[in-house]
């Protein structure tokens, strides 16, 4: 090989490598930053082709909050609700401060790590900026069911 | 009856649109002067039209037209009159026609200032534009026209703008934002007029910089203004969440910043012209991109308009005509105007071909990142997000070397150089900022953290290197003063950008690993300590406005015993968009801000969750943005562009 093929050569391979290289960090960073979404009945029974999430994975689910179902601790900012869509329902425990849009009926979506088959331990909780808003991932799997779950007429028109 | 004729100079204008694109671009096949000349008056017509019927709709907003619909549905009697104004852009409709106007702005202002370039290659670009326009006017007209009327039954009153964008930042934001986003269509116009012609040459690429410079001025503003918005406003003290729309603006701006730099090349060297044209088709498809993804709703995200399957359908078009268009042309055109450059592997040339690979790669990140939850639903695999820490190490990562060769490019010559007359200043400045840097992570934190250390060290790297290159430039001939009066502004911009992004890189560096944000549980009358600041909740008020009923919460932050600030933070409820609103309050400071957000008021009635933040060096990150864009003024006013003064010149001698 003459140098200056050698020089090629030498160039080509950097830019192989670091392309690899980029190419396998980023994959890296895909795998450990990927959270599949659930309905609280997917997290439950399954989704449709079978696969449940294990117990300490991360993931996102989102629902709607059940009536009643919050409850704070006295003395820190520990709280808990119910999820629910129209299947069985899931409980989320979080330690902060929910978003102004949180309310019960409201759709929320929350992200965190499975600490038992019914009990979601979340790092973050999102209720969205909009009323008419409901996560379309919610919105779909309640089309799913054949029993779309919807807001109310009034809740829909807002104030005229 | 104003309306109307808002409405009806809309459809106007398109008309216009549609001659500016056919007739000029015929003209200049046909080397017809009239035909070629009416680009300017057309251009001229569009603009007056869409900016009557803009004045329109904000005439609309002012007046408290309701029987409008798109007014009934994003305004109130109630709301001050200037964010009735402002209100106009507050939703997608309005926001539309603030595109439209803006992108005819952009094609008046190529009109006006081009008058030194060919008048055939000006008809081109112009067309090019109007043809840019009849699209997004096409959109406006058939999905989303403002102009809608609620007759015979309208409401009595509106349904009041989001509580969110009712604020100083959300005025501006947009605007600058779409002067971005709508200014690369300028490049993108040039850069297709000269393919057509298949000349490209360093003439094309000189007159494309200043314009490409300018957009990305403004597009930096605007992703700066959206950052400090939604810290201040949002509440959770957050500047960047990798928002699917967020990662929308970010991805024009990686491509545009690539544009900018590879356009140097082809300017001065005359080669990477393939490459630049790709570059100049990328960030505004990229643009186009981002529209898609935020009109269609096809993405969750916090900015996610009220979706409607028919926009996302007709932007998706859209931007398949504009891309495969293009590139149809570009494979048509493009082997004509390769060049063989000849140049070292240690040149000017190859470390701006670096900075465009990194850039690229960086913007392959995002792309990823923000499609990849869209396409592994859209193949059956279920719903996936992608979190911040895959974007943060990434780009963590991609940093580096980024920051290692910002420092070294400029003092590489072009075409070729020899690094051993760099080997001693490299090193100095390698030891020097390592020492730098670890004192600063030293001073400034209580803990050594190896991220800080190396957004410190990759700061005063790019600084010091450039001190250095200032210095080497003006002692080169004349004496240090003297000779730094000789320095042109394209390189005082280029120092200030980059200088610029260092300063930034140290804010994401300190806020990113020595932020302290606590969640609290705190009643009247209890304290809260946070780096030594000590924080006493006094007690609560009710503060109402003109639309929405309030509390406020004041707060003493002393430290060591010393008064530093009363703080007021507030929590309101917007009563017609009936929702509930944080104004977080904050004592902003160089070196940290102190961020405080009232959270839900408890069950016992008397304490509340409450957000205390201290956050390190946060204001540096836009500091940067605004220094970056500074940089970009700067270059524009470069002696270089004024083309009129010099055709004069010519002329009289």
């Amino acid at each position: 090989m003459n140098p200056r093929r050698k020089k090629r050569l030498a160039v080509i391979l950097s830019i192989l490598l670091g392309i690899s290289v980029t190419v396998g960090l980023m994959l890296y960073a895909l795998s450990q930053n990927m959270d599949l979404f659930y309905t609280p009945t997917e997290l439950v029974d399954g989704k449709p082709n079978g696969t449940k999430p294990e117990i300490g994975q991360r993931l996102r689910i989102g629902g709607m909050v059940v009536a009643g179902s919050v409850k704070r601790d006295p003395e820190s900012l520990r709280v808990s609700f119910s999820l629910r869509d129209v299947g069985p329902e899931v409980t989320v425990v979080y330690n902060g401060i929910l978003p102004d849009l949180f309310r019960e009926g409201q759709g929320i979506v929350a992200q965190g790590i499975l600490k038992n088959s019914t009990t979601v331990e979340a790092f973050e909780v999102l209720a969205k900026h909009d009323e008419e808003y409901m996560p379309p991932e919610i919105a779909e799997a309640m089309q799913k069911n054949h029993q779309p779950l919807e807001y109310s007429e009034k809740q829909l028109k807002g104030s005229y | 009856m104003v309306v109307e004729i808002g409405h009806f100079a809309l459809i106007l204008s398109l008309a216009l649109a549609l001659l500016l694109s056919v007739l000029p671009l015929y003209g200049a096949t046909k080397n017809n002067l009239v035909l070629m000349n009416s680009a300017r008056p057309l251009s001229w017509g569009m603009f007056v039209l869409l900016a009557l019927s803009f004045s329109v709709l904000l005439w609309a907003f002012y007046t408290n037209d309701f029987t409008l619909k798109y007014v009934a549905a994003n305004s109130n009697s109630q709301l001050p009159w200037y964010y009735r104004l402002t209100a106009v852009w507050g939703a997608h409709e309005g926001s539309l026609l603030l595109w439209v106007l803006i992108q005819a702005g952009w094609t008046v202002a190529v009109a006006s200032f081009s008058r030194g370039m060919p008048q055939e290659s000006v008809a081109r670009v112009l067309a090019i534009m109007g043809l840019v326009t009849v699209g997004f006017l096409l959109f406006i007209i058939i999905t989303s026209n403002p102009f809608l009327r609620t007759l015979p039954n309208f409401p009595v009153d509106g349904r009041d703008l989001n509580p969110l964008l009712q604020d100083p930042g959300l005025i501006i934001h947009p605007p600058m934002l779409y002067m971005g986003y709508v200014g690369f269509s300028v490049a993108f116009s040039f850069a297709i007029a000269s393919l057509m012609t298949g000349r490209l040459d360093t003439a094309w690429a000189r007159w494309s910089r200043p314009w490409t410079i300018a957009a990305w001025s403004f597009l930096t503003l605007g992703i700066a203004l959206g950052s400090w918005w939604a810290y201040y406003e949002l509440g959770w003290g957050g500047w960047w969440f990798w928002d699917p729309v967020e990662n929308a603006s970010f991805m024009p701006w990686l491509a545009g910043t690539a544009l900018m730099h590879s356009l140097v090349v082809t300017e001065k060297r005359g080669t990477f012209k393939a490459w630049t044209v790709l570059l100049a088709i990328s960030a505004f498809s990229l643009s186009l991109l981002g529209t898609f993804l935020v009109r269609s709703g096809i993405l969750v995200s916090v900015h996610a308009f009220a979706s409607d399957p028919a926009r996302g359908m007709f932007i998706l078009v859209f931007l398949v005509f504009v891309i495969g268009g293009s590139l149809l042309l570009f494979a048509l055109k493009g082997n004509s105007i390769r060049v063989r450059g000849k140049f070292d592997l240690v040149s000017r040339e190859n470390v701006l071909l670096a900075n465009n690979v990194i850039l690229i790669a960086a913007l392959v990140v995002v792309l990823v990142g923000t499609l990849l939850p869209l396409v592994h639903k859209q193949i059956g695999l279920g719903s996936v997000s992608i979190g911040a820490p895959f974007f943060d190490l990434l780009f963590a990562w991609l940093m580096m070397p980024f920051a290692f060769l910002l420092g070294i490019g400029p003092l590489i010559r072009w075409k070729r150089d020899n690094l051993s007359s760099l080997y001693k200043p490299l090193i100095t400045t390698a030891i020097g900022s390592a020492l730098i840097a670890a004192i600063m992570v030293y001073a400034l934190a209580e803990h050594f953290i190896f991220m800080a250390y190396i957004g410190w060290l990759m700061a005063i790297w790019i600084v010091m290197l450039h001190g250095y290159e200032l210095h080497q430039r003006s002692t080169h001939r004349h004496t240090f003063w003297h000779g730094l009066k000789k320095i042109h502004h394209g390189h005082w911009a280029m120092m200030l950008g980059h200088i610029g992004l260092a300063v930034s890189i140290i804010g994401i560096t300190m806020v990113q690993n020595y932020s302290i944000e606590r969640d609290v549980r705190l009643a009247p009358g209890e304290h809260y300590q946070i780096e030594g600041y000590d924080f006493y909740f006094k007690g609560l008020r009710d503060k109402d406005g003109p639309n929405y009923d309030g509390y406020v919460a004041d707060f003493d932050v002393t430290y060591d015993g010393a008064f530093i600030n009363e703080l007021q933070a507030e929590k309101r409820f917007y009563t017609t968009a009936r929702s509930m609103m944080t104004e977080a309050a904050i004592d902003s400071g160089i070196t940290r801000d102190l961020y405080i957000a009232l959270g839900e008021r408890l069950e016992d009635k008397r304490s509340w969750a409450i957000r205390i933040y201290y956050k390190p060096f946060v204001r540096w990150i836009w500091a940067g943005a605004i220094l970056m864009a500074l940089g970009g003024i700067i270059a524009i006013s470069d002696k270089r562009y004024r083309f009129r003064n010099k055709i004069q010149h010519q002329v009289a001698s």
